[in-house]
């Protein structure tokens, strides 16, 4: 049996098409996942991803333990009310997941990671918490929206009491307040300025009318992924996994190697920085199809010989009218390459040619890459 | 609430059938409300090449959604005789208006009988419940 969060009634009545989405009952769209799209591109839209696990981690050694857990280095948190992105590796610096942790006070963090990696992440992270004395609260008393798009913060603003309103419009990205039961930070997976706001549940379904109220149309799991691809924002299970560096997944940013801290990974990430020769890509297709993922990709090198890569998302970008993907390649790659369109519903295989891009296509509503 | 359309001929696979005319060898071919809402948005048709000619249950198009590709199938053996231009550039022509607008390819039946294999609105009905 699939979990419901407590606003399945509500995507029922806002007419979502649901599915299962790693054990839990997510709507996929409320009738046009292009409409939904636009919607966030040029107004605002909301999201239920209370699937996403919220674990608070508490003790006076916790800054030490981040320290040693995450790739990127919890010690850029100086001021309560910032946070990080980051990925999480494994001795061999695979990635186990990706996550956000935000810096509440110097005994209290709080990590946001993926639904789909729920199980694996409290088991590693439990294990590690011990040398350090760190406690895990799993917060499943609470919910989690996310509203996106260039009027979201504004919509949201005119619901908010006046003293919610001013703790709230000082807000920066990647900065976060808790407000009475409003856990509110600028943070998101579109592109597009935003909240993500944690509550308690039984407060969920009143903000959830008040911010449907406010004009924000409702958007599902589809619209999600297309926004995150034409944002370049990488999915745990495509852009990596634990057979994946970070180097190879556009993560470099958030390596933090600075001398003499230690993490999870780092040795083996060491020797990988120096023989890697993958990287993250995207593609923009101007002829008509679509880009799937593990498509394969192909071009020549400078000597002529064959190189073979993977397309990791591909889908059809609404704001460019194209189709458009995320691919891993070798990293001599240049400006052009093939797909081969092997789709099984195909009699015949399509080779297709494509523009190699930077793995960012939109941004702020704006596409980032020469469309014409 | 999915839509069928009572005098039309479906099969299985979610496309529906519409005679031309009485007595034409002709038949009007589209995929049903219900396998448009399955599919969502829709931004591109590979359509058949008009001339072809297809065996009953061959697939001859595939309807590209956001999500995923799905493959449309010859509901009667016979030779495409027009396409739905239209779809080339307005493809969600589809979703919007499946039974009409919508419409994928005429193809002309080469065996009369094969209609009669197809199942009506009601049988439609009871297998997308």
């Amino acid at each position: 049996m699939h979990q419901p969060t407590i606003l399945f009634d509500q995507h029922k009545k806002c007419g979502a098409t649901m599915i299962n989405f790693h054990n839990w009952m997510m709507p996929l769209h409320y009738g046009s996942q292009i409409k939904e799209h636009k919607a966030v591109r040029n107004d605002a839209g909301i999201f239920d991803i209370s699937h996403m696990l919220i674990l608070d981690l508490y003790g006076s050694k916790t800054r030490k333990f981040l320290r040693y857990l995450l790739a990127n280095d919890v010690a850029k948190l100086v001021h309560p009310g910032t946070s990080l992105y980051t990925g999480m590796l494994n001795q061999d610096g695979g990635v186990i997941d990706d996550l956000i942790v935000y810096f509440i006070d110097e005994s209290y963090f709080r990590l946001v990671v993926n639904a789909v990696n729920r199980s694996k992440d409290l088991a590693w992270i439990s294990y590690h918490a011990m040398n350090f004395n760190v406690t895990l609260k799993i917060r499943n008393d609470l919910s989690f929206l996310s509203i996106q798009g260039p009027n979201a913060q504004k919509k949201m603003h005119s619901i908010l009491s006046e003293k919610q309103l001013n703790a709230v419009v000082k807000l920066l990205p990647f900065s976060h307040v808790q407000i009475d039961e409003l856990f509110i930070s600028y943070t998101g997976y579109t592109g597009e300025q935003g909240y993500e706001i944690a509550l308690p549940q039984e407060q969920t379904v009143d903000l959830w009318h008040q911010l449907i109220g406010a004009k924000i149309l409702p958007v599902g799991l589809g619209a999600r992924d297309t926004l995150r691809i034409e944002a370049g924002m990488n999915l745990y299970g495509n852009e990596m996994d634990e057979s994946i560096s970070p180097l190879e997944a556009n993560m470099e940013r958030t390596i933090s190697w600075k001398y003499p801290r230690n993490f999870i990974g780092k040795n083996a990430l060491r020797v990988k920085y120096e023989h890697n020769k993958k990287k993250l890509v995207g593609l923009l297709m101007k002829e008509k199809g679509m880009l799937r993922k593990n498509f394969g990709v192909s071009f020549l090198d400078k000597r002529g010989h064959k190189q073979i890569g993977i397309i990791t998302s591909g889908s059809y970008s609404p704001t460019l009218g194209h189709s458009i993907a995320l691919a891993r390649v070798p990293s001599n790659i240049g400006k052009s390459a093939l797909v081969y369109l092997n789709n099984h519903n195909l009699k015949y295989q399509r080779i297709i040619p494509v523009e190699v891009t930077h793995p960012v296509f939109v941004r702020n509503g704006l596409p980032v890459i020469n469309n014409s | 609430m999915t839509k069928i359309i009572s005098d039309y001929k479906y099969r299985s696979t979610h496309e529906w059938v519409k005679r031309l005319s009485l007595n034409s060898d002709i038949y009007i071919v589209g995929i049903t409300d219900y396998a448009q809402n399955l599919i969502g948005d829709i931004v591109f048709i590979e359509l058949p090449v008009v001339s072809t000619v297809f065996n009953i249950g061959e697939d001859c198009a595939v309807a590209e959604s956001v999500k995923t590709a799905s493959s449309i199938y010859a509901p009667l053996t016979g030779k495409i005789v027009e396409i739905n231009m239209l779809l080339n550039n307005t493809p969600e022509l589809v979703n919007t208006h499946p039974y009409d607008q919508g419409w994928i390819f005429k193809i002309e039946s080469f065996k009369s009988y094969e209609v009669e294999l197809l199942l009506d609105a009601v049988d439609y009905q009871n297998i997308i419940k």
